[in-house]
């Protein structure tokens, strides 16, 4: 499943979609819960009793805010979270 | 055998008690509603209000607690249901029910009182896409409600309002505490009070269809959740996602508590 966490406001759009069918046999051993500095993504057990990552509650209406150090408004070549999952589960809208 | 699937939404409860058929004559009928029940917790806990809402379904339709195999939770109180045998979010009852009921379904956009998503589903009624909005409460039913208060309207009437106006207002607040007001603004310019309610619906209709963008329009478009009652909000809708047609389920609202029942009835096999 793509699960989009997040929000569009006046600014724009701010989702995070993780393809949770990758997280299912995680070959990067959990390396989401470690590399974001704000500490934003939990394993879950969703409703097929898979184990999959998701944003934790706290932060999915503000992800703009919390993302912002990752990035800098000059613009960044890379995401800790997105170069950490290998297997390509995650997205950013923005 | 019968299961049961509780819907505890934001506002209200809702309750399917499923019963399992076997009709010779007509092999594809599995399952028959024996009975839907809406409850307004008012003051009560959420655990009381499941207690409650569960205990006058099983009276009005005659069943036994123990005659109950299985009870499935969904909704944003599903945690609280504490006889539930599971929870399951909203994304998958809500898929489950809407492939039920329209099998060609692949596109469920759920709005309820406080919340609306927009959900891809697969033929089994297996949630593949979703996406919500964590952060704005004007993309569901309550923001519509208070605007039609402000213009002293009942929500149907406000619905039925919106059907007589042909003219667009766009709001541009995202935020309900600024829409409110702008339509406060469009009420002291003497704006018709039909193009007022319509600005409103076309407005939480365009941020419906922002989720139901990100996770794709696909096959048939089926709408569920207490906003489906609403005819102004459906053309709004359908304008939104450039679509001609949005089906309808008759009790909308109880269809997330029937796919809760149907997979609490799947997996008792
Ligand atoms: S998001 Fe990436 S790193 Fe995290 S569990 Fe899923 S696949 Fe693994
Ligand atoms: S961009 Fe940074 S803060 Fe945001 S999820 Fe990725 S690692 Fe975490």
């Amino acid at each position: 499943m793509i699960a989009n966490y997040g929000y569009k406001d006046g600014s724009g759009d701010y989702y995070i979609s993780i393809d949770t069918d990758r997280c299912i046999d995680c070959a990067a051993g959990r390396a989401c819960l470690t590399a974001c500095p704000k500490e934003m993504f939990e394993i879950i057990t969703d409703d097929y009793d898979d184990e999959v990552a998701c944003i934790k509650q706290a932060n999915r209406r503000s992800l703009a805010y919390d993302c912002a150090d990752c990035k800098p408004s000059g613009g960044y070549a890379s995401l800790p979270c997105t170069t950490a999952c290998t297997p390509g589960a995650l997205k950013h809208s923005w | 055998m019968i299961t049961a699937g509780i819907d505890m939404g934001s506002r209200s409860v809702k309750v399917v008690l499923l019963e399992q058929i076997n009709v010779d004559s007509a092999p594809q009928l599995q399952y028959a509603v024996k009975k839907a029940h809406l409850m307004m917790p008012g003051e009560l806990d959420a655990d009381q209000a499941a207690e409650r809402a569960f205990s006058e379904a099983l009276a009005a339709a005659g069943v036994a607690r123990d005659d109950v195999k299985s009870v499935f939770a969904t909704g944003a109180g599903r945690k609280q249901v504490a006889f539930a045998t599971e929870g399951v979010t909203e994304m998958t009852a809500g898929a489950k029910g809407a492939v039920y009921m329209y099998p060609n379904a692949r596109t469920v956009v759920d709005v309820g009182a406080e919340e609306g998503r927009g959900i891809k589903t697969d033929a089994e009624g297996k949630a593949v896409d979703f996406a919500g909005n964590e952060k704005c409460a004007a993309g569901a039913g309550s923001f519509a409600e208070a605007m039609s208060r402000a213009l002293q309207l009942t929500l149907a009437e406000f619905g039925e309002a919106s059907l007589k106006s042909d003219r667009t207002i766009p709001m541009n607040a995202q935020c309900t505490v600024f829409a409110e007001s702008e339509v406060v603004s469009l009420i002291h310019s003497s704006t018709p009070k039909e193009d007022i309610a319509k600005a409103v619906l076309d407005a939480v209709a365009s941020r419906v269809c922002a989720m139901v963008r990100r996770v794709g329009i696909e096959g048939e478009v089926v709408l569920i959740g207490g906003m489906a009652h609403n005819p102004g909000f459906v053309k709004s809708l359908k304008g939104a996602m450039g679509v001609d047609a949005v089906s309808l389920p008759d009790l909308p609202e109880f269809v997330s508590a029937l796919g809760c029942a149907l997979i609490a009835a799947e997996r008792q096999h």
